[in-house]
């Protein structure tokens, strides 16, 4: 899979942006610390949108096109916006065989936004995650970090009303 | 230095110590297949082509990348080497899109080669194949990446320009050359300068091919189609047909253009005539007036719009003068269409250029003397050479003719303009003539000659000090930008190439496989066509040519730089940006 590029705009601000500045500040003098300001910057944005790489390829002095190179070889790396509320349906084996993928479907239908994707206010975002570890629970989705187990397609409305939806 | 003796096939070399195992075997006059090596440029062991055998190695080993050792046995070509090769092909092939027949680079591919000489189909793996939209955002190239082998020959080019828009994105199946964001590429930094077209080893990346409007021009009555031509295309243009790399074709060129159906084919050289007479004056009025220092050449739209976007604060330093095509092309829609009675609008003016660039720059705004375009097609020296094969011209055989007046007339200072240095050269004998009012004898200026990438030189002109500094490629732009922005550079003029090289190895010319660019010196040799024809020409200032003193009699009240000149002659620059 390529990795999805985030279409909702960008949200950041001055203290966003002055964080990044001195931790890109304290990191130019070697061009090999480029992950470690990546990974800083995705702690403070929580994702690396085409305006936070622009900032550290500019910083750091490397070309825009190596910093997006980085940034979609590695998992860890999200392109993507979360949204306030972040929901991740397990796809795990035990999950997926007990229903999770209709879940993961619905979610996406009933936000209207498709998987790693955010919801244009901010306020939704749903990814698909390996095995959480909740087999017995299986099919199970976290909210933030709240766990809901054993569940149908049609506890899904429910949930989402619960976070204002 | 320390020597390693080794053994290749059997014949016995000695090398640098740190040399690598393909070192050796060219050395040893043995060739070995390769993908994603770039002698210098890039050395990275990606494509597992050039696997070998080698003892007290493990398994089979990338002599791109791996270093021989004291008595180290070399064997290129075993049934072992030849298996692996072969599957590595079928793998390559596995997602590669196979449409050769009308592929830009059949026959001219490296990867179709290699299938061919190792007995490859293509039909050996089938699985997942990815997909991918091909990006023709851009006026200069297209790239289609399902014909891309991820050999990263563009990535390490386009770094080594200092441009870095390219890049490997994405990991395993997915993973894909192409642009940060997946932007198009015309919403990139990209310069336009087509390296990437000549070391790409397949037709994943290719100049836009603009031939069709070529030939609807020619085929419609009602227009008057003037083709003309760099003066770094007659260096080059052989090599399609066979020929070896640095003949001169300039006759057999312009045979070619009127049998394709030019009512009249001209010399770009005679708009590089014009441009020394405008920059020279422009330099000098600079230097007495206090101008920006150094002034910088313009000629090279890859070279102009890596300034605008990389140091959109130096803009100034660029000459106002427009490049010699355009400059050819303001002229033929102004004072020739005049003279002939031709209204602009029905004149197609079809520029045959050794750059990409120039399909990019004649759609720039501020290039239109007559109200119209100067330049309606720029055609890289690979369409012309399909435009030829398509036509049915045996080539080789044509008669040499000659350019039509009155732009077909040129001077030895034009012609070297295909070349790095070649448009200081040329500068250099007028202002040397101008400021000492004489009609001077040494004209050859061996500093500013060869392919160092940046070539500086201190000269006394008539009690005058002036510095210069040649350079090509972005790499060397961006040394002598970076002094220029800090206010270190003590230069009065600086001509600048955007392609390594200049206009005689630019970003349309033909193109050789990479073993060829690793072993031959391109430039020098095509170089040497263009240094030949100027010392073999008469007149060899360009203020010497009679038609650009006719052009400035005629049209420009005798004045170099008047009024009139500037609208026709000179255009603007915008500030850019990266992203």
């Amino acid at each position: 899979m390529q990795k999805k590029i985030s279409s909702t705009p960008f949200r950041g601000t001055a203290e966003q942006e002055a964080q990044l500045q001195s931790i890109i500040a304290a990191n130019k003098h070697d061009k090999s610390r480029l992950m470690a300001v990546m990974q800083e910057a995705q702690g403070i944005y929580g994702y690396l949108p085409l305006e936070v790489q622009n900032m550290i390829a500019e910083g750091m002095e490397v070309p825009l096109e190596k910093v997006f190179g980085v940034a979609t070889f590695y998992a860890q790396f999200s392109l993507t916006q979360k949204g306030e509320v972040h929901i991740a349906v397990c796809l795990g084996t035990a999950c997926y065989v007990k229903g999770s993928g209709t879940i993961y479907d619905e979610l996406q239908s009933q936000l209207g936004i498709a998987g790693d994707e955010c919801t244009d206010d901010g306020r939704f975002s749903l990814a698909a995650s390996r095995c959480i570890g909740a087999c017995g629970l299986a099919p199970v989705l976290t909210v933030n970090d709240e766990v809901y187990g054993r569940l149908t397609k049609d506890d899904v409305a429910g949930i989402l009303e619960k976070y204002g939806k | 230095m320390d020597m390693i003796n080794c053994k290749v096939n059997g014949i016995a070399v000695s090398v640098p110590k740190g040399s690598t195992i393909l070192e050796a075997a060219r050395a040893a006059g043995v060739e070995i297949p390769t993908l994603c090596y770039m002698k210098e440029i890039n050395a990275i062991g990606a494509c597992r082509i050039c696997v070998v055998e080698a003892t007290g190695a493990r398994g089979l080993v990338p002599a791109c990348v791996y270093p021989v050792s004291e008595g180290m046995e070399i064997q290129t070509n075993t049934a072992k080497v030849q298996a692996a090769r072969k599957t590595t092909l079928e793998l390559i092939l596995s997602t590669h899109d196979k449409k050769c027949l009308s592929c830009a680079r059949s026959t001219n591919c490296e990867l179709q080669k290699l299938c061919n000489d190792y007995g490859v189909t293509g039909d050996e793996f089938e699985g997942f194949k990815p997909e991918f939209a091909i990006d023709d955002s851009a006026p200069h190239l297209v790239r289609d990446n399902n014909k891309c082998i991820l050999c990263r020959r563009c990535v390490a080019v386009c770094n080594q320009q200092f441009v870095g828009i390219l890049g490997a994105n994405d990991r395993g199946i997915d993973t894909n050359i192409g642009q940060a964001f997946k932007l198009n590429l015309n919403d990139t930094p990209c310069i336009s300068c087509g390296q990437c077209t000549v070391v790409c080893p397949t037709g994943a990346l290719t100049e836009k091919d603009d031939t069709d409007k070529v030939w609807a021009a020619i085929a419609d009555p009602t227009k008057h189609v003037v083709m003309m031509t760099a003066p770094a295309v007659r260096a080059a243009l052989g090599e399609e047909f066979g020929n070896p790399i640095g003949t001169g074709v300039e006759g057999k060129m312009v045979a070619a253009l009127r049998r394709l159906g030019a009512d009249k084919v001209f010399d770009i050289d005679f708009g590089a005539d014009v441009t020394i007479v405008e920059e020279a004056t422009e330099l000098l009025d600079r230097v007495k007036n206090g101008g920006v220092l150094p002034m910088i050449t313009s000629c090279s739209p890859g070279w102009v719009r890596f300034c605008e976007q990389y140091y959109p604060d130096e803009i100034d330093h660029l000459s106002s003068c427009k490049s010699p095509m355009q400059m050819t092309g303001a002229i033929i829609k102004t004072w020739y269409a005049e003279k002939e009675g031709i209204k602009p609008e029905d004149i197609v003016v079809v520029a045959v250029m050794p750059c990409t660039a120039k399909k990019y720059e004649i759609k720039r705004e501020d290039q239109d003397a007559a109200g119209v375009p100067d330049v309606d097609v720029s055609i890289t020296t690979r369409e012309l050479a399909r435009m030829i094969k398509r036509q049915g011209l045996n080539f080789n055989a044509l008669p040499d003719e000659e350019f039509d007046n009155p732009l077909g007339q040129d001077t030895g200072a034009a012609v070297i303009f295909g070349t790095t240095g070649g448009v200081m050269e040329a500068a250099l004998r007028t202002a040397n003539d101008w400021l000492t009012g004489k009609d001077n004898t040494e004209i050859v200026y061996e500093a500013v000659r060869g392919n160092e990438s940046i070539k500086e030189a201190t000269l006394e002109i008539a009690g005058m000090t002036i510095k210069v500094a040649v350079a090509s490629g972005g790499k060397a732009a961006n040394e002598i930008m970076k002094k220029i922005a800090s206010g270190e550079a003590d230069w009065t003029f600086v001509e600048i190439m955007g392609c390594p090289g200049g206009c005689v190895t630019g970003g349309g010319q033909p193109i050789h496989p990479q073993y060829v660019r690793d072993t031959v010196d391109i430039h020098g040799l095509r170089a040497k066509v263009l240094y030949d024809q100027d010392e073999a020409a008469v007149l060899r200032k360009s203020h010497e040519s009679p038609v650009v003193k006719a052009l400035y009699e005629e049209y420009y009240k005798d004045t170099y730089g008047c009024h009139k000149a500037h609208h026709d002659l000179h255009t603007t620059y915008k500030a850019g940006k990266k992203f």
